[in-house]
C-alpha cells in the first residue's frame, strides 16, 4: 500500500540552503564542511611533514616548525581528520542523504532535530578554527589530550586552545548524539511498507550501528570532558595526582570511548564498499546476515579492548593480558567480513568504473592495516612497538582507506545521484591512481623507520644520533615527498568535483543499475523524495537472476 | 508492518498512581531511618537496597517498562552492563592504589592524611 | 514556536517496530543518559570505595535538603505520570496542568539546592576543595542541569497539551522526568546517606 508525498511549498535561497530539514541539504551541509575540514587536515599534515622530512627550515605557507607549533600541527590534524571529516562525512553526509532514501521514506523522522544537529556541529568547528588565532593558539596536548599535560596550561602553553578543543569536541559529541539518535529511529520506524529488518541495505544497517556504538561509548567520555575542562579552568584535582586524582583515569575514559569509535568510523565505511561491490561485480552481497551478525559482534567486542592503548601506561599487567587477548579476537570479526567481501566478488562480472576502483583498494589497504595491528594488539611486541611510527602507519592505513578511499568511493559512487551529474570517468581513475599509489609511499617508509626506533609526537630526531642514520633520513623525506604528490592529486579530484557540478554529463535516474530505492527517484531527488512512495519486495541485492531480462531486480519492481 | 498513524494511546492500564508514590515515600523515610544506624550492614541496605526497589517501582509502574517491547529493558540494561564493564577495567588502577609490581603513593598518603585527620568517622 | 502538525514527514508517522517515533526516540535518549550518568556514578564509585577518607567531606553534605529533594521528585514524578494518564483520556487541559505543576516541583528541587549549595560554599566546600566536593557538585550539577532542561521541555509540550495538541509527548516528556528521578533515587544514597 503506498501513499502519497506531502506536497511542500517552494522555499526561499535562505530557506533553502541554510535553514532547510531536508535532509538531503543537511547531507550536503556536512559533506562540504567536511571536505573544507579535510583540505585544512590535509594541510596540517603538510605543515608537520614537511618539518620531518626538511627539518627546521622555512615551510611555505606556514613558516618555521617549532616545537610548540608541531605540536599543535599533529594535535589538530588528527583531531580534524577523525572528528571533523571522517564522522561528519562518513556517518552525517552519508547517512542524511542516504538512509531516508534508501528505506523509501520522505525524510528523517525528526527533521528539525536534524537540523538542529548540523547548527551544533557548525559552531564546533568554528569554536574549533577559533582555537587557532587564541593567544598560544591551537592546542598542543595530542588529540588524545592527556593529562596533566592538557590540564595545565604551564605544561602544554596553549591553554585557552586546550579549552576551547575540549568545549569544540564536547559539541561535536553532541551533533552526533542527536544525529545518530535520529537515523537510528528512522531506519527503524520509517521503513517502506515491505521492507523488513533483512531487506534494508548493508550501509544503513553500518551507519545506525555506528550511531549506536557511538552513543554507548561516548557518554563516560562526555563526564570525563567536563572534568578535565574543570581541571583546567577550575581548579579541580580530578586527574592531579597531587590532589588525589588518577591520569589513568582519563586514559581508560577516553579509549573506552576511542577504540568503539573506531569501528564508528570502519563500520559505515564497510558498508558503503559493500554497496559499492554489489552494483559493480553485478552479484549479490555475500552473507548479508553474516555481515550484518559479524558486524554486531565486532561492536559488541570492540567495547572490551581498548586498554590495548595502555599497556606501556602502567595499567594492572593483568588487565593486559586480558586485553591482548580481546583484541585478537577482534580481528577475526573483519576478517570474516574482509572474506565475505572476497565471496562477493567470486565469479562477480566485475566492471572497474571509478567507484569499484576504490572498493576494491579499501580491501587491499585495509587489509595491510588490520593485519599491522596484531603486532601492536599482542601486549609483548607492543612494549616496543607502542608510540613508534609504526602505530602511526599501522592506523593510517586503517584510517585512509575509512576516511579517504572508502568517501572517494562513496562520493564517486553517489554524485550523479546528488548532483544530477556524471563524474568524469578518466580524471576519476587518474585521481584514484595517485592518490594510492602515494598514499602507500607515504606510509610503508614509516612502518621502517618505526621498527628503527622512530618515536611519535617527535618535531626533530636530530639530537638522535640513533635516528640520524641517512637511510632513517631518507626514508623520511621520501615519505614527506609522496606527501606532496598526493595533496597535488587531489587538485584533480576538485577540478573534477566542481568542474561537474555544471558541465558533467547528465545523470539518468539509475546510471549504475542499481537495485536499491535511491535509484528509483529523479537525480537529484526532488524535496519530498519519492513522488509516489515506494513499497518494497524483495531484498537490495538481486542482481544477476536467471531467466530475467535484466541483470537487476530493483527492489520497489512490483514483477 | 508499518501503520499510517500516530498511536497516542499506550497500551497499558493505569494502576493507582498515589498508592505507588505513597509506597516511595514511605520507603524514602526507612532509607533516611535506617543509615543513622551504626550496624554497617542495616545502613548499606536502607541505603541502596532501598534505592533499587524505588528505581524498580518507578521504572515498572510510573515508566510502564515492563509493558513495552522486550528490546527496550534489554537495551537500556545492556548499557548498564557497559558501564559494569567500564568499571571492571577501571577499576584494578583507579580504586586500588597498589597491585603486582606498583603502587600509587600519592593516593597512599592522600588516604593516610585524611584517615589520621578524622579517624572516629572511618567505618 | 509551533510545534503543531504543521508539516510532519510521513517518516515520523510510520511505525514499523510497533512503538510510536516520539516514543522510540524517547528510550534511545534515556539510553544515552545511562551511560553519561554511569560513567560519571561508576568513576565516582570507583574512587569513594578507595578513598576511605572521603567520609569526613561527606558528612557535611545536608541529609535532609537531599531527603526533602528526594520527596520532591517523587511528588513531581506523580503528577508526570498522572498527566500521561490524563493524555491517554485524551484530556489535554488536564494533562497540561499536571505538567506544569512537575515542571513547579523541578523548580522546588532546583531552589532547595540552590540554598543548599549556598549554605556549602558559605562552609568553605568549593568545587576545587577536593575530592569529594569535587565530584558532588559536578554530579549533582549534572544532574540539576537536566531537570533544568526537563522543566523547559515540560513547559513546551504543555502548551500544546492545553489545546489537546500533541498528546503522545506528555507520556514521552513523562519517561524523561522518571529517568531523572531514577537517577537521583541514586544520587541521593550515594551523595547524602554513605557514611
Amino acid at each position: 500500500m503506498s501513499t502519497h508525498a506531502v506536497h511542500h511549498a517552494e522555499p526561499g535561497a535562505f530557506q533553502k540552503y541554510f535553514w532547510s530539514t531536508d535532509h538531503k541539504v543537511i547531507a550536503m551541509q556536512y559533506l562540504f564542511t567536511g571536505m573544507a575540514m579535510a583540505a585544512i587536515g590535509g594541510f596540517l599534515a603538510y605543515g608537520f611533514r614537511m618539518q620531518l622530512g626538511f627539518p627546521n627550515q622555512h615551510v611555505p605557507g606556514i613558516g618555521l616548525v617549532t616545537p610548540g607549533k608541531y605540536n599543535a600541527l599533529v594535535t589538530m590534524h588528527g583531531s580534524i581528520m577523525i572528528f571533523w571529516v571522517a564522522m561528519p562525512i562518513l556517518i552525517a553526509a552519508f547517512g542524511n542523504f542516504l538512509i531516508p532514501l534508501m528505506i523509501g521514506a520522505d525524510d528523517m523522522a525528526f527533521p528539525r532535530i536534524n537540523r538542529l544537529s548540523y547548527q551544533i556541529f557548525l559552531i564546533s568547528v568554528i569554536v574549533l578554527l577559533a582555537s587557532f588565532f587564541v593567544k598560544g593558539g591551537a592546542f598542543g596536548g595530542a588529540w588524545t589530550s592527556y593529562p596533566p599535560l592538557s590540564a595545565k596550561g604551564a605544561y602544554n602553553l596553549t591553554p585557552i586552545g586546550a579549552s576551547l578543543w575540549l568545549i569544540a569536541v564536547a559539541l561535536e559529541f553532541v551533533a552526533f548524539l542527536l544525529g545518530g539518535i535520529n537515523f537510528t529511529v528512522t531506519a527503524m520506524n520509517s521503513r517502506a511498507p515491505g521492507m523488513k529488518m533483512f531487506d534494508v541495505p548493508m550501509v544503513v544497517w553500518m551507519i545506525v550501528l555506528a550511531s549506536i556504538i557511538f552513543m554507548a561509548s561516548a557518554g563516560p567520555l562526555i563526564a570525563g570532558a567536563v572534568m578535565l575542562l574543570f581541571d583546567q579552568t577550575m581548579a579541580t584535582g580530578f586527574y592531579d595526582p597531587n590532589r588525589g586524582g588518577d591520569p589513568l583515569l582519563w586514559e581508560h575514559l577516553f579509549w573506552f570511548f576511542g577504540h568503539p569509535e573506531v569501528y564508528v568510523v570502519l563500520l559505515p565505511a564497510m558498508g558503503i564498499v559493500a554497496e559499492i561491490l554489489a552494483v559493480f561485480a553485478r552479484k549479490k552481497l555475500f552473507g548479508y546476515k553474516t555481515m550484518l551478525y559479524t558486524a554486531w559482534a565486532t561492536g559488541v567486542l570492540s567495547f572490551v579492548v581498548w586498554a590495548h592503548h595502555q599497556f606501556v601506561a602502567g595499567i594492572d599487567p593483568r588487565m593486559a593480558n586480558i586485553f591482548s587477548v580481546t583484541t585478537l579476537l577482534i580481528s577475526i570479526p573483519i576478517a570474516e567480513m574482509v572474506f565475505l567481501y572476497i565471496a562477493t566478488l567470486y565469479g562477480g562480472s566485475i566492471r572497474l568504473d571509478t567507484p569499484m576502483l576504490w572498493g576494491l583498494a579499501f580491501i587491499a589497504e585495509f587489509l595491510i592495516g588490520g593485519v599491522t595491528g596484531i603486532f601492536l594488539g599482542a601486549s609483548g611486541t607492543d612494549i616496543y612497538l607502542h608510540d613508534t611510527y609504526f602505530v602511526i602507519a599501522h592506523f593510517h592505513y586503517t584510517f585512509v582507506p575509512i576516511a579517504i578511499i572508502a568517501v572517494f568511493g562513496g562520493i564517486t559512487f553517489w554524485y550523479p545521484k546528488m548532483f544530477g551529474r556524471m563524474l568524469n570517468e578518466t580524471l576519476g581513475k587518474i585521481h584514484f591512481w595517485g592518490t594510492v599509489i602515494a598514499f602507500n609511499v607515504i606510509f610503508i617508509p614509516l612502518f621502517m623507520t618505526g621498527v628503527a626506533g622512530d618515536q611519535r609526537r617527535i618535531y626533530s630526531y636530530s639530537q638522535f644520533q640513533e635516528q640520524m642514520k641517512p637511510a632513517l633520513v631518507h626514508l623520511r623525506t621520501t615519505s614527506t615527498i609522496a606527501l606532496l604528490v598526493m595533496l597535488a592529486f587531489q587538485i584533480i579530484f576538485i577540478v573534477n568535483f566542481f568542474w561537474s557540478l555544471r558541465n558533467g554529463e547528465k545523470a539518468a535516474a539509475n546510471p549504475w543499475r542499481s537495485t536499491t530505492l535511491e535509484w528509483t527517484v529523479p537525480s537529484p531527488p526532488p524535496h519530498g523524495n519519492f513522488s509516489e512512495l515506494p513499497t518494497v519486495y524483495r531484498g537490495p541485492y538481486e542482481y544477476g537472476l536467471p531467466g530475467r531480462a535484466d541483470d537487476y531486480w530493483p527492489q520497489d519492481a512490483q514483477n | 508492518m508499518s501503520s499510517e498513524h500516530m498511536t497516542t494511546e499506550s497500551r497499558v492500564h493505569h494502576p493507582d498512581y498515589v498508592k505507588i508514590w505513597a509506597i516511595l515515600v514511605a520507603l524514602l523515610i526507612v532509607s533516611v531511618i535506617g543509615s543513622m544506624s551504626s550496624i554497617r550492614a542495616v545502613m548499606l541496605l536502607a541505603a541502596f537496597g532501598v534505592a533499587i526497589v524505588k528505581a524498580y517501582l518507578v521504572a515498572k509502574n510510573f515508566m510502564h517498562i515492563n509493558v513495552e517491547k522486550r528490546w527496550v529493558p534489554y537495551l537500556l540494561i545492556v548499557c548498564l552492563m557497559f558501564m559494569v564493564v567500564l568499571m571492571a577495567g577501571v577499576a584494578p588502577d583507579v580504586m586500588h592504589h597498589s597491585g603486582l609490581h606498583w603502587e600509587n603513593t600519592a593516593a597512599k598518603q592522600a588516604v593516610e592524611k585524611g584517615m589520621q585527620n578524622a579517624p572516629a568517622k572511618h567505618e | 514556536m509551533s510545534t503543531a502538525t504543521a508539516a510532519k514527514p510521513i517518516a515520523n508517522t510510520r511505525s514499523a517496530t510497533g512503538i510510536p517515533t516520539a516514543k522510540l526516540i524517547t528510550w534511545w535518549v534515556i539510553a544515552s543518559e545511562i551511560v553519561i550518568f554511569g560513567g560519571l556514578l561508576a568513576i565516582y564509585i570507583m574512587h569513594r570505595l578507595g578513598h576511605p577518607e572521603w567520609a569526613e567531606a561527606a558528612s557535611h553534605t545536608n541529609t535532609m535538603a537531599g531527603a526533602v529533594n528526594t520527596f520532591v521528585l517523587l511528588t513531581s514524578s506523580l503528577c508526570a505520570v498522572l498527566a500521561h494518564k490524563a493524555a491517554d483520556a485524551h484530556d489535554g487541559p488536564k494533562a497540561a496542568k499536571l505538567l506544569r505543576l512537575t515542571s513547579l516541583g523541578g523548580l522546588i528541587f532546583l531552589t532547595i539546592k540552590g540554598f543548599e549549595w549556598t549554605h556549602d560554599i558559605h562552609e568553605g566546600f568549593v568545587l576545587s576543595s577536593g575530592g569529594f566536593w569535587s565530584y558532588y557538585y559536578t554530579l549533582a550539577g549534572l544532574h540539576g542541569l537536566h531537570v533544568l532542561a526537563g522543566m523547559i521541555i515540560m513547559l513546551i509540550v504543555a502548551a500544546d497539551a492545553a489545546k489537546n495538541q500533541e498528546l503522545q509527548r506528555v507520556e514521552c516528556v513523562g519517561l524523561y522526568w522518571h529517568f531523572v528521578d531514577i537517577v537521583w533515587i541514586f544520587l541521593f544514597p550515594l551523595l547524602y546517606i554513605a557514611r
